[in-house]
């Protein structure tokens, strides 16, 4: 039995050809270059590429509707939570001030709060796109040595790969052990008061804790007689060379990069100003 | 002879948390190329010896070490260097493969020695070539059948050419007919290699199926012998401790003829019988009285029905299940047989509720369950999981048996009587007031059991009940169960375990690829080869002896043993 869940997913895409290495190269650096600059001009041409990486990788837009509407909702309070708490950020960044609707004595809708939240959200539409296909693009081994790649310790980039391998081994045993709970009579449904739910899903954790121990103890063991640990380096079985793709992919990403802090010498500073 | 490879020199070790030492006094020499298993009862030492030699012990697990232990005449020095000559499988292969296809796995040992890739390949493919892995290299190791896991497993260790070879219960998590074909693997992999071998496992009948050289037997931590198999097999020794005999030893001495260790018994194969023992044998047979059948029951008055039952994972699209029919009358203990992935465990979550069936409905005396919910289903269909770690969720045990009436809001002083009157049956009475992890797995195993009865089920499925347990416990647990059946509970047995099949359940239904391919009296399954193979089993030693004996039908020679059933 497979539980489907965030993970990678197998395709035969020229992205997914890629080296894991140079697929997070890229995303290291994209997200550096939409971090660093508040330009709309820049952010709509980065999220132009995103999608378009999106759309060469045969990715389905269904295969990320989970952590895609989590993150939509995080941008959504993320939002209000800035207009509540700055609501007057784009007045001070760009130095005019243009009301549109009055509210009360604190909040107005105001133009330039609103095109610098805009760019806020472009941000966001910029670089999840990029790291979904990463995720979604590289097999976990290869993830563990692409991490290594970049000179993260083999045995941290190794704990990160095995941590992702072994989620869908947890959530079997959590829903093998709800369901014995609630064939004792727990009832962890939206039924049950939530006092009751939350006692509920202790009586899961407890066994799920004390199972995955004895797992991970044996894990540990296993990787040890297997010399793990041994020497300070090590090779990867999968690894594969960089072909003419990831060059290119590196190159154009170092590209993004600069042109990213182009437009500091364009704007004089992070904001472009249209005001 | 030559220098030995592994030598223990009046070796003691007692763990820090121990008051006894574990292993106590041992004094055991094994040369190069020799094969040699090691067996004993759970809690006799043998896998804390078996942690000695790949350096667990005591460099993962500290401890107190008296007199001295040598492997290639030298001192261990650390897990790492112990690796280069010592390669251990472990139990159960699921818990430990790390790599995403089989191929990576097997190369792990190699990665971590940072093996330039080129030569990495080649050597993974010599490997999966020695254990016959060839063609699933590419495969996820979790998506493999137990058999092929093995291997690969197996390929994972002989990768690096160690010159020893520890195997740490290797037939565990087998089924019969996998265990038959990894024990010939093993004896296959020593003869390519010529490594010396060590096989820690309380299966004896099964690993004694290929060549063993030596047999050292473990009970309390030292060793009580070291003998050839043809001694050991005839001895008193293993009943002493807790270890089944061969069936076919059992058998003979049950019709009255004993061998010698010149006979040759430690194979059937090699076993000496003259015609007068062969007389004797059916004779035995010929004057059992066979005890009556009680198949009639279960059409006219069946206390749960299966009709048209069909299931499809949502998940793979796979079909589980197809059109499965039977019926369980009161008071039957019967066995549900068949490989991994034949719907053995998904039958029993559609019966408790856990999956919605597709086709087909459930009846329970006459009435359809469908509509009911789980906790509803649980009061009438017990199920206890195989790992009773995942089930026990309170640390004291009163509490733990309690839970399932607490939740139901019983009044208290009806669960205390309730709760009493289970441990009773379940003979815990006495550790009413204990922390569950002072218990044994076996005790634990009760405790899920009796979580299952204060609910009053009429049914107890269980799976894989006696899953990794040596005899003694095997005995234990199989005894209560027919304690319980006798009581009156329906017993419903998921497993793997033959003799269990053989000795307790009557009836089997064996399945195979989500069909429902036999219903069958399980005497005539275990003595049939060809039904035997469907069920993923493989015919008892007793079969063979049968046929050796010039008895044209295995059954009655079956019947015959089950009937004479004492404790050996």
């Amino acid at each position: 039995m497979v539980i489907k869940m965030f993970g990678y997913v197998p395709r035969n895409s020229p992205i997914h050809r890629l080296t894991g290495a140079s697929k997070l190269i890229m995303t290291l650096a994209l997200s550096v270059a939409t971090m660093i600059t508040f330009d709309t001009r820049f952010l709509v041409f980065a999220i132009i590429v995103s999608l378009v990486l999106f759309r060469i990788s045969k990715l389905r837009l269904k295969e990320l509707k989970g952590p895609l509407i989590f993150i939509l909702v995080f941008l959504f309070i993320n939002n209000i939570v800035i207009f509540l708490f700055a609501p007057e950020q784009g007045v001070f960044i760009y130095g005019s001030r243009h009301e549109l609707f009055h509210l009360s004595t604190r909040y107005s809708i105001i133009a330039e709060q609103l095109f610098y939240q805009l760019n806020v959200t472009l941000k966001y539409f910029a670089i999840v796109p990029v790291a979904l296909i990463f995720f979604l693009t590289t097999e976990p081994s290869e993830f563990a040595s692409s991490l290594n790649a970049i000179r993260i310790n083999y045995k941290a980039a190794y704990a990160v790969s095995l941590s992702l391998r072994y989620i869908p081994d947890v959530q079997r045993a959590y829903r093998e052990i709800s369901q014995a709970q609630q064939a004792r009579g727990v009832d962890i449904s939206k039924k049950a008061p939530l006092r009751r739910r939350l006692a509920g899903v202790l009586t899961i954790l407890f066994p799920l804790v004390f199972s995955s121990m004895d797992k991970i103890e044996q894990i540990s063991n296993a990787m040890e007689l297997r010399g793990f640990g041994r020497l300070g380096k090590r090779t990867w079985y999968s690894a594969r060379r960089f072909m003419k793709g990831d060059y290119i992919i590196i190159g154009l990403s170092g590209l993004a990069v600069l042109i990213s802090l182009l437009t500091f010498l364009v704007n004089g500073g992070r904001f472009y100003n249209p005001f | 002879m030559n220098e030995p490879i592994i030598e223990f020199k009046n070796f003691t070790f007692q763990y820090r948390a121990q008051k006894k030492p574990t292993l106590v006094d041992i004094n055991l020499r094994i040369f190069k190329g020799e094969k040699i298993l090691i067996a004993g009862p759970s809690g006799s030492g043998k896998s804390t010896l078996s942690s000695c030699l790949n350096g667990l012990i005591p460099f993962n697990n500290p401890g107190k070490i008296e007199g001295e232990l040598l492997i290639s005449g030298k001192k261990p020095d650390s897990v790492f260097g112990l690796s280069k000559i010592i390669g251990t499988v472990l139990q159960d292969t699921d818990g430990q493969f790390v790599g995403l296809s089989s191929g990576e796995d097997i190369a792990f040992l190699l990665e971590n020695l940072a093996m330039p890739q080129e030569e990495m390949k080649e050597r993974v493919l010599n490997a999966a070539g020695l254990v016959g892995a060839l063609d699933y290299l590419k495969h996820s190791p979790q998506r493999l059948s137990g058999g092929q896991k093995q291997r690969v497993s197996m390929a994972g260790v002989l990768v690096d050419e160690a010159p020893i070879l520890l195997f740490d219960e290797p037939l565990a998590a087998l089924d019969p007919l996998t265990g038959k074909l990894a024990t010939a693997l093993i004896d296959d992999i020593q003869k390519k290699t010529g490594a010396t071998i060590i096989i820690i496992e309380h299966r004896l009948e099964d690993v004694l199926y290929r060549h063993i050289d030596r047999v050292i037997l473990f009970d309390n931590g030292r060793i009580i012998s070291d003998s050839s198999p043809d001694e050991i097999t005839v001895s008193n020794q293993l009943a002493a401790i807790g270890i089944r005999r061969p069936l076919y030893i059992n058998a003979l001495s049950k019709a009255g003829v004993n061998k010698s260790p010149k006979d040759k018994p430690g194979q059937l194969e090699t076993l000496n019988l003259t015609e007068e023992d062969k007389a004797k044998v059916r004779n035995w047979v010929a004057s059992s009285p066979l005890a009556p059948r009680d198949d009639v029951m279960r059409e006219a008055y069946p206390l749960l029905q299966i009709k048209n039952l069909g299931f499809t994972y949502p998940e793979t699209g796979l079909k589980a299940l197809e059109n499965i029919n039977f019926s369980l009358a009161n008071g039957e203990m019967t066995a549900i047989v068949g490989a991994n992935g034949a719907g053995k465990s998904t039958l029993a979550k559609l019966i408790v509720g856990f999956e919605k069936e597709e086709s087909g409905e459930i009846f329970y005396r006459g009435e359809s369950m469908e509509g009911l919910t789980i906790p509803e289903r649980a009061e009438r269909i017990g199920y206890v999981m195989q790992n009773p770690n995942q089930m026990i969720c309170k640390p004291l045990i009163f509490d733990e048996i309690a839970l399932g009436l607490r939740v139901r809001g019983i009044p208290e002083p009806e669960i205390k009587d309730r709760v009493e009157a289970v441990l009773k049956v379940c003979g815990l009475e006495r550790f009413i007031k204990w922390p569950i992890s002072a218990l044994s797995y076996g005790q634990k195993k009760r405790v899920t059991i009796a979580d299952a009865l204060v609910l009053e089920p009429q049914i107890l499925i269980l799976d894989e009940p006696t899953a990794g347990q040596d005899y003694r416990h095997y005995t234990d647990i199989m005894e209560f169960l027919t304690s319980l059946n006798r009581r009156g509970v329906t017993v419903l047995l998921i497993t793997h375990d033959m003799h269990l099949c053989l000795e307790y359940a009557k009836r089997a239904l064996v399945f195979g690829a989500g069909q429902l391919l036999l219903d069958s009296p399980t005497d005539e399954i275990l003595s049939d080869p060809e039904l035997a193979l469907k069920a993923s089993l493989r015919e008892t030693s007793l079969y063979e002896l049968a046929r050796l004996c010039g008895i044209s039908d295995a059954k009655t020679l079956v019947r015959a043993y089950l009937d004479n059933k004492t404790n050996l």
